[in-house]
């Protein structure tokens, strides 16, 4: 036998960590949606898209500040001393992912209102005309036009990895102490964004595309999810451990069921048949993936607190 | 510069709590949480069982996790005693502190900010021990500065078998346990 009998009963503390509820998945899969839609409409700036009055890409800068907005309120709601949040760009932290997160997000705004202001949304330019004046002037110097596609396909980047890295480096909980989580979160807010363009875009051509990438998007996730976990399950006893909560415990279900399965497999397979005129498109796939990359920031955050690291 | 680190000696141990009292009491812990608890191990197979009683508590680690990942600076590590503390009015309660201690040492504090133990330094500058330390009633726990060879602390785990909790989490714990 080996027995653990402790006295403490902290909050949120004990008998297993739960110290993050629905705010922080919510954050980090809002996070990585905005990180997608930023490289999505990057690219589209880059490759000179923007030009197509129909472009979905003009819709992406003001969806991804309200989004990106809803995500930091539900990280401030996360915080449980909120009047002091302020205190986070007093110092930069380097060994700190939260540090650099914070930072990395204040710039991502200014990269995005500057995508923005490529193409003002129409109530904005009858409000504010002098800004239409400057966006026309903008748009008129390309180099400038492909410098914001650049720096908001880089800061997207950084922003999807970093939603994965925050947690990663948290090696006290095994579960999320793998390096791959960095490119598994990116990878699925790309998809996520990518089903989402797919879904809003108004050009047949435009959804082909995305639906396309996205297909790309979810099997390089499969593959890097199957990496995560035979590493995890082939690691140390607590990293097998903390596997076993994705293979055979209390997550098992809800992970292959409904993150993999229908989050990522039945989309792929609907969109592949879509691509292949073999179906129309819809929206199911688009939504299902959407809800599978919001399911597996939920299942990934909530098993990670429970797995933990135990003496012999 | 002194680094200081506690002994406990698990053979003496009884159990009694009286630690977790003086503590919550000299440090005005709010209830239903505590800095420091008791832990009672039992290994092995009847009748050849073994049982360590252990008073746990922050390990103020040489490689603290909870100061690497505080995105404010709150959680740093003291110049005095080389210890790991945190600044209520910097910390922003973002509990990622929380999560990456391997030990579970921290809480939150119902005014909002992360907590724990402090090896008591406002009772350490003062020339006394911390309160866990002072009411020990069978003096199992000892406190002491690692890095002075002389010190009682370093010839305690000189001298005698003991561990650390989790070496292999490699956080570099300072509280050392005497088996």
């Amino acid at each position: 036998m080996h027995e653990l009998t402790s006295t403490r009963a902290n909050h949120l503390i004990d008998p297993s960590l739960h110290v993050w509820e629905w705010q922080i998945p919510v954050y980090l899969f809002l996070g990585g949606l905005v990180a997608g839609m930023m490289v999505i409409s990057g690219y589209f700036l880059l490759s000179g898209r923007q030009k197509r009055t129909r472009c979905a890409c003009f819709m992406l800068p003001s969806l991804s500040l309200i989004l990106l907005s809803l995500g930091m309120f539900a990280l401030f709601l996360d915080l449980e001393h909120k009047l002091y949040f302020w205190r986070l760009y007093t110092t930069f932290e380097i060994l700190s992912p939260m540090s650099w997160g914070s930072w990395i997000l204040m710039l991502v705004y200014p990269a995005i209102l500057a995508n923005l202001l490529l193409r003002l949304p129409a109530p904005l330019q009858v409000a504010f005309p002098r800004l239409q004046e400057l966006s026309d002037q903008l748009v008129g110097h390309p180099m400038f036009v492909k410098w914001v596609g650049a720096v908001n396909m880089v800061l997207g980047g950084l922003l999807g990895v970093y939603t994965g890295i925050l947690i990663s480096t948290l090696a006290a909980r095994p579960l999320w102490n793998s390096a791959l989580l960095g490119p598994i979160f990116l990878l699925s807010g790309m998809s996520a964004a990518a089903a989402f363009v797919h879904m809003i875009a108004r050009e047949a051509e435009e959804r082909e595309l995305l639906a396309k990438a996205d297909n790309g998007f979810l099997m390089t996730e499969l593959i890097f999810i199957a990496l995560f976990v035979g590493g995890m399950a082939t690691s140390t006893q607590v990293h097998q451990q903390a596997a076993g909560l994705l293979l055979g415990g209390p997550y098992t279900a809800v992970f292959w069921v409904f993150v993999v399965g229908l989050g990522i497999v039945f989309p792929l397979v609907i969109q592949l048949l879509a691509v292949n005129h073999k179906i129309q498109h819809t929206p199911v796939a688009p939504i299902l993936v959407m809800l599978g990359g919001l399911l597996l920031r939920f299942v990934i955050v909530s098993a990670g607190q429970m797995s933990h690291w135990t003496g012999n | 510069m002194a680094r200081f680190g506690m002994v406990i000696d698990t053979t003496k141990c009884v159990a009694c709590m009286d630690c977790v009292v003086a503590c919550k009491t000299e440090n005005e812990v709010p209830e239903g949480l505590c800095r420091d608890w008791i832990v009672q191990e039992v290994k092995g197979a009847f009748p050849e069982l073994q049982m360590e009683i252990r008073s746990e508590r922050c390990n103020h680690c040489d490689n603290p996790p909870c100061v690497d990942c505080c995105p404010t600076g709150a959680s740093h590590v003291e110049p005095l005693g080389l210890t790991v503390q945190v600044t209520g009015d910097v910390c922003i309660g973002c509990k990622a502190c929380l999560a990456s201690c391997p030990y579970d040492a921290r809480y939150i504090h119902p005014e909002g900010y992360a907590d724990k133990c402090t090896f008591c330094m406002h009772r350490v500058v003062e020339g006394l021990e911390p309160a866990c330390v002072a009411v020990c009633p069978t003096r199992c726990m000892y406190f002491g500065d690692l890095d002075d060879p002389n010190s009682q602390v370093s010839r305690l785990i000189r001298s005698r078998k003991g561990h650390t909790l989790l070496p292999e989490a490699g956080t570099k714990p300072r509280i050392h346990f005497l088996t």
